[in-house]
C-alpha cells in the first residue's frame, strides 16, 4: 500500500506532510511528557523487528499464498500510540530511502495511511477499550483482527482519495475504491491473524510487555470511598435539584390505569385495606413526596435527598452485611 | 548502499543538506507537471541521468529498485487508456490517445522520483541524512529512531533469516511458515529483540545516553555546497518555467 511519488500531486503531498508532521509533533510532545527514556532504544529495535518479520512469508492455509505482519497494530499494542507512530515514521522513511518502497514526497501520505490509523485508531478505538476490562486470548485476537482490517480499509480508502484529489488517474473513484477495498479486506484479515498469533504468544509468555493491560485496569478501578462519594453527590443533585423539574403528568402505569379504569388510583374496600392505610399514614414521614400538610417545593427537594440517602444506606449496609456474613462463613 | 555512500566522489562530498533539498525540489517539480506533459518530464530526466554518469553509479542497480514501486503505479496508469480515449495524434492508422500519454507520464514520474531518491541515498548515507534532517529542525528523537532502526535492521534480518532457515530445514518442501507456528516463530524473535533492546539501553545509559543523539558532519556547509544547491534549484525552476 506504499504510495509512490508519481501517484500524488505536490499539493496533496504537502497537505499530508503537514497532517503527519502535526501528529508527529504531538506524539513527540506526549513522549517527552511521559518521560520514558527506556522506550527510545526499544522503539528502534521494534522498528527493525517489523522490518525483519515482514521478510518472513506466512503461509495462508488453503490459498497457496502468503502474508506478513501488520506493523501498526502490533507496535501500538506493545509501545502505545505515540511511540509506535514515531517508530512507524522511521520504518517508512527507511523503506522509502533504502528500499524505494514509497516515495519521498509521498512520505506524508504513507505515514498517514499506514501509521496514523494503525497506531491511533487501532489503539484508542479498539485496543484500549477492549483490554480495559479484562485481558484474554479472545480479546487480543478480536482486537488484532478488527484493528488490522479497520486500519487497512481506512488506509486503502485514503490511497484512493489522495490519488483522486491529485488528479492522476482517469479511473473513476467508484471503480478505484471497488478495486482497492476488497483486496485490502482479505489482506487485513490475514495480517490480523498473524498479528494476533504474535500478540497471543507475547501474552502467554511475557504479558507485562503488552500495553495498558494491568496498569490501566487498576487505574480505572474506583475505590469504595470514591464510588460512595460520587453516588452521594449525584443523589443530592438529582434528588434535590432535578426533582423540582419533575413532570406532574401521570407515569406510564397511572396513564394506562386512567385509560382502562377511568381513575389513576383504584379504590379498595375492606378492614385489611383500612388497617394498612392507617399504618402507612403513621409511618409516612413525607406523604406524596412533600412535608405533611404542606405544598412547598422544599418538601419535594428534601424528599428526593432523603429518599436517595435511605436507599444508599440500605443498599451499602446490606452489601457490607452480606460481605461480613460471607467472610465469617468462609472462615468457619 | 552503505558502500556506495562511503565512496570518495565529488557528489558524496557535497553537504547532505544541499543534496536533500535538491532532491525534494526535483521530485516536487517532477510530479507537478501535468499528466500530458511528456516533454517536461524528459527534460527533468537530465538531473538523474547527468548525476548517474558523473558519479559512476550503476543504472541497472537503480532500476532493480523499481520492482517495489512500479506495480501500484502501473495498476493505476494502465486504466488511463481505457477511460481517456480522446485522440492526441495519429501516425498512419495508429492513434495516440491522451490516456496513453498520461499512462506514460505517470510511469516516468514514478521512475524519475525513485532514481532521484536513489541518488540521494547512494551518495549520502542514512547517518548524514539524519544529520541533514536535524539541520532542518526535525526533532532529535526522530533522527535517533531512524538511526537505531537502521542499525538493527541488518542484525534482526540475519536473526530472522536464521530462524526461517532452521524452520525450513525441519519442514522441507513446505512453502512459507505453517499457521500453527506463526505466533511462536515471530514471537520468539520479538521477545529476543526486546531483551536485546533492554541490554542496549543499559549499555547506552552507562555510556551517558540521555535520549539525544549527537552527530557531527564531516564537513561544514561550504561555498561549493551553496553553489551546488543554487545551480540545481535554478535549473529545476527553469525547466518548470520553460516546459510548463
Amino acid at each position: 500500500m506504499h504510495m509512490a511519488d508519481a501517484l500524488i500531486s505536490p499539493a496533496v503531498g504537502g497537505a499530508m506532510y503537514a497532517a503527519s508532521a502535526a501528529t508527529a509533533a504531538y506524539s513527540i510532545h506526549k513522549i517527552r511528557l511521559l518521560n520514558e527514556p527506556k522506550k527510545i532504544p526499544l522503539m528502534g529495535v521494534m522498528g527493525a523487528f517489523v522490518f525483519a518479520t515482514q521478510m518472513i512469508n506466512f503461509t495462508i492455509p488453503g490459498t497457496g499464498s502468503s502474508g506478513h505482519l501488520c506493523g501498526g497494530m502490533l507496535l501500538t499494542a506493545l509501545l502505545g500510540p505515540y511511540a509506535s507512530f514515531l517508530t512507524m515514521i522511521a520504518v517508512l522513511l527507511i523503506q522509502c530511502l533504502l528500499f524505494a518502497d514509497g516515495g519521498l514526497l509521498a512520505l506524508g501520505c504513507n505515514v498517514w495511511n499506514m501509521a496514523f490509523y494503525g497506531c491511533f485508531l487501532g489503539y484508542f478505538l479498539l485496543w484500549r477499550p477492549m483490554m480495559k476490562q479484562k485481558l484474554s486470548r479472545g480479546r487480543i485476537i478480536a482486537a488484532s483482527i478488527l484493528g488490522c482490517i479497520l486500519t487497512l480499509q481506512l488506509g486503502a480508502f485514503s490511497v484512493t482519495l489522495e490519488t483522486l484529489l491529485s488528479g492522476i488517474s482517469a479511473l473513476p473513484f467508484g471503480i478505484f475504491a471497488a478495486t482497492m477495498q476488497p483486496i485490502h479486506l482479505a489482506i487485513g484479515l490475514v495480517e490480523g491473524l498473524i498479528t494476533a498469533a504474535v500478540l497471543v504468544f507475547v501474552y502467554e509468555s511475557r504479558p507485562e510487555f503488552l500495553m495498558d493491560c494491568h496498569t490501566e485496569e487498576k487505574k480505572n478501578r474506583l475505590s469504595v470511598r470514591s464510588t460512595i462519594l460520587i453516588l452521594a453527590v449525584l443523589a443530592l443533585v438529582i434528588g434535590g435539584g432535578l426533582s423540582l423539574a419533575a413532570s406532574s403528568n401521570p407515569d406510564g402505569l397511572e396513564w394506562s390505569m386512567e385509560r382502562v379504569a377511568g381513575s389513576a388510583e383504584l379504590e379498595a374496600e375492606g378492614p385489611a385495606y383500612d388497617t394498612a392505610a392507617a399504618i402507612q399514614e403513621t409511618t409516612a414521614l413525607l406523604p406524596d413526596y412533600a412535608f405533611k400538610n404542606s405544598d412547598s417545593a422544599a418538601g419535594t427537594s428534601f424528599s428526593g435527598v432523603a429518599g436517595a440517602a435511605v436507599v444508599i444506606v440500605v443498599c451499602v449496609g446490606g452489601c457490607l452485611l452480606f460481605r461480613a456474613f460471607s467472610k465469617k462463613k468462609r472462615h468457619e | 548502499m552503505d558502500e556506495l555512500a562511503a565512496r570518495d566522489t565529488w557528489l558524496n562530498r557535497v553537504h547532505p543538506l544541499a543534496k536533500l533539498l535538491v532532491t525534494l525540489a526535483c521530485i516536487s517539480v517532477t510530479v507537478s507537471f501535468s499528466k500530458y506533459n511528456l516533454v517536461g518530464l524528459l527534460v527533468m530526466a537530465v538531473y538523474p541521468a547527468s548525476l548517474f554518469i558523473l558519479n559512476e553509479l550503476s543504472f541497472p542497480d537503480a532500476l532493480r529498485r523499481l520492482r517495489v514501486v512500479l506495480p501500484l503505479v502501473c495498476m493505476v496508469g494502465l486504466f488511463n487508456p481505457f477511460f481517456d480515449r480522446e485522440p492526441a495524434a495519429s501516425f498512419g492508422s495508429f492513434t495516440v490517445t491522451y490516456g496513453m500519454i498520461s499512462m506514460v507520464t505517470l510511469m516516468m514520474k514514478g521512475i524519475l522520483a525513485v532514481l532521484s531518491s536513489y541518488l540521494l541515498v547512494a551518495s549520502t548515507g542514512i547517518e548524514s541524512l539524519c544529520y541533514a534532517l536535524r539541520r532542518l529542525h526535525v526533532p532529535a528523537i526522530l533522527g535517533t529512531q531512524i538511526l537505531l532502526t537502521c542499525r538493527y535492521i541488518s542484525l534482526l534480518l540475519a536473526e530472522a533469516d536464521r530462524i526461517v532457515q532452521a524452520y525450513s530445514l525441519r519442514a522441507p518442501r513446505q512453502k512459507g511458515v505453517h499457521f500453527k507456528v506463526w505466533g511462536s516463530l515471530a514471537g520468539q524473535l520479538l521477545l529476543r529483540s526486546m531483551d536485546r533492546a533492554n541490554e542496549v539501553y543499559e549499555s547506552m545509559s552507562l555510556r551517558g545516553f540521555t535520549g539525544e543523539f549527537y552527530d557531527h558532519p564531516k564537513n561544514a556547509f561550504q561555498w561549493k555546497d551553496a553553489w551546488y544547491l543554487i545551480l540545481w534549484l535554478l535549473l529545476i525552476a527553469a525547466a518548470r518555467y520553460f516546459w510548463r
